[in-house]
């Protein structure tokens, strides 16, 4: 047997065992002496495993209903696992990790498509954590290992520890049925066996790659054949803060269909009018190089990438179109329509178990252990099932469970809301900062009544040459905005529509309205508000917290810088199918200074950059309105938007700031 | 024990030589091999039988190895690792070693040399790479696992207990090497070498197990370098006439009544044999299947009636037929 030097460290996998098998059949010879280079492979190896195996975690449904397995990524105890997971659990499940402890885990947020589910494990707040790795980095050949609960072995609070390497990276899976559709994802050839679902899959030096999720089983039964699959750890990055907002979150799409050319190639074959990719350009058999920094080559590269975003984030694509190379932003949409979302999930629930359990009575028959999904597998499995779920925690032939108060304590349920406790928290932090931060952090110029207060006058100039002087007035309901000699005044909430619909500069109006009217109501009087989670800001990183709140037929987002909390942009909405206006805040200081600039954008480009001088906040009654209709221009009035829009128009900016 | 002390010393031997790293020492193994192993598209789909497999080249010239099977009923599809994609044809199979070489309109394609004999034993580690389950489509890289050699032994010592006609040494494999679509993957030793073919999939048919095995390299060279270097060919002689019905063989003179042919490729399956005709005196049985026809692929009952016709009658002619898992030679005497 010859080895050679690439081949040395595979060897030390089982040298290990020979060397001691070695050592205990040979008669007196010398003492074997391992080589102190594959003495450092192995201790490394070994040094991996104890580092990852406590941020393991064995998730368990109580009343015996199964399990799997999850990942710690904090030290306040959020973890990750497959929402087929925690489906049967409901909201509740317990978990036990290498230390030796169980503790109560609730559910935070689900992604039933990509087959994500944050939980949160309670009673502590400094967890073992995983380090998150880089999964584009890996490579097919690479060691790693998956660490979890197999078979539900964990009951002795001890996780599993199975090695191998990468068999493929970047592979696309079919969704199971209608949901769990895996890509981008790594093939793995260490040992992944039903209950390893949700559990982490580490590189050799124990860092997080991704999450164990399925399995290939064809013929031979519901064990490991050699192939398992893990959604990769920057998928997972991505849906970090979708999930952390305690929603049931979707995927993206672009709202077009591609198709490889046979000479290589990924080209549109059909596109949605009403798409933002097509607003911002692409048609039919326009070529796309690139999204999300990635490029793509063919139809499954594309696939691919799309399959790692959340609904609604926007980034960067290039494409080519007629011998022209674009590169743009593009918003994407979700693969669903909500309801069709909560209806899928409702389907994709596993089938009540099949005969009556004793409550408390821990189920040992390995068929109801089972919880890893393939393609199909599920059909064969749903055959004697009634079509209609039942709801998890009521299913028949089961009393309720008992939720202990430490999770009831955090768990609030809400239409639409893996858990909205969660959101209510992100809603609460996300005010808080906003209070914190410039205009509201700084006093009032004068102390006026509780209901005049925080009236906004701004003052500054166009950043156009000639530059024109601009002073923007923002009270409750009725607002305006002048440059030079010319005024434009909203009374009217239908104005604000229409100052948006029409792509007009007016459209900062109600951008500032709704942020000062958001300072002064809070999320919870704003309208409807909800915490959307995290997405780039102009395609770029790092993840923006988005607060989302809609009033009347405006729905408006504020992007937040995730450390300083400073708003960066507001985009408000006035039609879905529409660009919004987006009105950019960019600051020389921290978040508690005085923003330098407006930039107010359509699309991708500026259509009017304000310096701002002055940011007052002053009694509405002391700003002046123009009573005269003929200096005073409406929305409607085009003039207005001739003078100012157009001018600004010829002036596009590119420039894309994070 | 010694062997084990031995194996062990020379690991320690090469290892000290070796500037070892933690992470990913498999990189360019791994991908070299991937760039050789190829996908295979053909007949199947049906329930059960998937319409794939894997392969791998053994030429400069676009010849590839890959597992004898109903999947090459048709001429299959082939797809490079750079996702290339080839209509191919079959040049050569050998079907007891289960064996099939495709060509394909390429050059300079990476390839395993087959010259040196590979020096493959148990304990050796090795990784296989095949497109099992077919999970790598278009341009993307075949999987790879990795594992260790567990034995070198021969299946036929519990005959029958796996259904193959390949009597020849395996390498059983510790890794679950052997699924849907592997068959024809590669399996490589250390030094990157070709160290044996996946097989197909076999299952003991008394426990239940599910087999993972390797053809070795070493039973396949000497057939794959004659079949590439044309010495042995299974491609059907275009150049020979076609002789006058009464001056050639047909399957009703030497007795052989086929199965009904209601297919464009209906298999030459022997339905009854005709009693005192050459068929009957050679042995031949219901059943049989009638692969090669002097060393030319039989792919369909109507090539076995036009391959008779090029045959004079008062000439021997050399069949190989299927017998179950069994391969036999047969001569039919007029």
């Amino acid at each position: 047997m010859k080895i050679t030097a690439r081949s040395t460290s595979l060897c030390s996998l089982f040298l290990l065992s020979l060397a001691i098998l070695s050592c205990s059949s040979s008669q007196a010879a010398d003492p074997i002496r391992l080589d102190p280079a594959l003495e450092r492979v192995e201790k490394s190896r070994i040094e991996s495993v104890a580092r990852a195996v406590p941020s393991a975690v064995s998730v368990f449904v109580p009343g015996g209903g199964g399990g799997g397995s999850g990942v710690m990524i904090s030290p306040d105890g959020y973890a990750l696992t497959n929402f087929h997971v925690t489906s049967p659990a409901g909201s509740f499940m317990r978990c036990s990790m290498s230390d030796g402890n169980v503790y109560d885990a609730v559910i935070v947020g689900i992604d039933p498509v990509g087959d994500l589910a944050m939980i949160r494990l309670l009673g502590r707040s400094d967890f073992p954590k995983a380090e998150l790795g880089d999964s584009l980095a890996a490579e097919a050949g690479d060691w790693c290992m998956v660490i979890g609960n197999p078979f539900l072995l964990a009951t002795n609070l001890k996780p599993t520890v199975t090695y191998g390497i990468l068999s493929g990276v970047g592979r696309y899976q079919y969704p199971s049925g209608t949901l769990l559709e895996y890509g981008d994802c790594l093939q793995t050839d260490a040992s992944v066996n039903p209950g390893n679902s949700g559990g982490p899959i580490y590189d050799a030096s124990g860092k997080l790659l991704g999450i164990v999720g399925r399995c290939s089983f064809e013929k031979r039964g519901r064990v490991n054949v050699g192939v398992g699959y893990a959604i990769s750890i920057n998928q997972a990055k991505n849906f970090l803060g979708y999930l952390r907002s305690g929603r049931i979150v979707d995927h993206a799409t672009l709202g077009a269909t591609v198709s490889t050319e046979p000479e290589g190639g990924v080209v549109v074959s059909n596109i949605l009018e009403s798409s933002d990719a097509y607003r911002r350009g692409l048609r039919y058999g326009s070529e796309i190089l690139e999204i999300d920094g990635r490029v793509v080559q063919t139809a499954n590269d594309l696939q691919n990438v799309m399959a790692t975003l959340p609904n609604g984030w926007r980034v960067k694509m290039s494409y080519r179109s007629e011998g022209k190379t674009v590169d743009t932003l593009v918003r994407t949409m979700g693969v669903h329509l909500e309801d069709e979302l909560l209806k899928k999930m409702a389907g994709a629930l596993p089938p009540p178990p099949p005969r009556p359990q004793q409550p408390d009575q821990e189920d040992n028959d390995p068929d109801q252990k089972e919880n890893d999904t393939e393609q199909g597998d599920k059909p064969e499995k749903n055959k004697n099932q009634p079509p209609q779920r039942v709801p998890p925690g009521q299913r028949p032939g089961k009393p309720p469970r008992k939720i202990p108060q430490q999770v009831k304590d955090q768990l609030v349920e809400r239409k639409g809301f893996a858990n909205y406790h969660f959101n209510l928290a992100e809603q609460n932090s996300f005010i808080d900062a906003l209070r914190s931060q410039f205009p509201a952090a700084n006093k009032p110029t004068q102390t006026p009544s509780a209901d005049e207060k925080k009236a906004w006058l701004i003052k500054g100039e166009t950043a156009q040459t000639p530059a024109q002087p601009v002073k923007i007035q923002i009270a409750t309901d009725k607002m305006s905005l002048q440059i030079g000699q010319q005024i434009l005044q909203i009374d009217q909430r239908s104005e604000m529509y229409d100052a948006v619909t029409d792509s007009t500069v007016a459209g900062l109006l109600p951008a500032l309205n709704a942020w000062r009217r958001m300072l002064n109501d809070g999320p919870l009087k704003f309208g409807e508000s909800y915490y959307l989670g995290t997405m780039p800001l102009g395609g770029e990183r790092p993840l923006r917290d988005v607060m989302v709140g809609i009033a009347g037929e405006l729905e408006v987002r504020w992007l937040s810088h995730p450390d300083t909390g400073a708003v960066e942009a507001i985009e408000v909405f006035a039609d879905r199918d529409e660009d919004p206006a987006e009105l950019w805040l960019l600051r020389e200081g921290d978040s508690k200074a005085m923003p330098n600039v407006l930039d107010l954008r359509y699309g991708i480009d500026s259509i009017l950059k304000i310096k701002v001088q002055s940011w007052e906040q002053i009694p509405a009654s002391e700003l002046e309105w123009s009573a005269d209709d003929k200096n005073a221009h409406h929305m409607r009035d085009s003039t207005f938007k001739r003078a100012i829009g157009a001018s600004q128009n010829t002036n596009k900016q590119q420039e894309v700031k994070a | 024990m010694n062997r084990l002390a031995a194996i062990t010393l020379t690991l320690l031997l090469t290892a000290s030589a070796a500037d070892l790293q933690a992470e990913s020492p498999l990189g360019t193994w791994v991908r070299d091999a991937q760039k050789r192993v190829v996908k295979i598209y053909g007949a199947g789909g049906l329930k059960g039988l998937e319409a794939y497999q894997s392969g791998f080249l053994v030429s400069p010239e676009g010849h590839i190895a890959t597992a004898w099977s109903y999947v090459l009923d048709v001429e299959p599809v082939v797809l490079l690792d750079d996702g290339r994609r080839f209509e191919s044809k079959i040049v050569g199979f050998e079907p007891s070693l289960e064996l099939a070489v495709l060509k394909i309109d390429a050059t300079d394609t990476p390839f395993f040399e087959l010259k040196e004999e590979p020096n493959v034993d148990w304990g050796d580690p090795v990784i296989a790479v095949s497109n099992l389950f077919n999970i790598a489509t278009g341009n993307e890289a075949a999987s790879v696992m990795q594992g260790t050699v567990a034995s070198v032994t021969e299946l036929n010592a519990r005959r029958g207990t796996f259904k193959t006609p390949y009597r020849g040494k395996v390498l059983i494999l510790d890794l679950i090497a052997n699924n849907p679509g592997a068959a024809g993957g590669a399996v490589i030793n250390s030094d990157g070498q070709l160290a044996g073919m996946l097989g197909k999939e076999l299952r003991d048919s008394t426990t239940g197990v599910w087999l993972n095995y390797a053809v070795p390299a070493n039973a396949l060279r000497t057939t794959i370098g004659d079949i590439i270097a044309g010495r042995k060919t299974t491609v059907i002689n275009s150049a020979t006439a076609t002789l006058p019905r009464k001056d050639s063989h047909n399957p009703n003179e030497l007795g052989l009544v086929m199965v009904p042919d209601v297919l464009e490729t209906t298999p030459a399956y022997i339905d009854t044999v005709a009693t005192d005709s050459p068929a009957a005196r050679a042995a031949l049985r219901p059943d049989d299947l009638i692969l090669l026809v002097n060393g030319q692929r039989v792919d369909s009952q109507r090539t076995l009636r036009s391959l008779l016709r090029t045959i004079d009658r008062r000439d021997n002619v050399e069949l190989t037929v299927q017998r179950d898992t069994q391969i036999l030679p047969v001569t039919l005497q007029p």
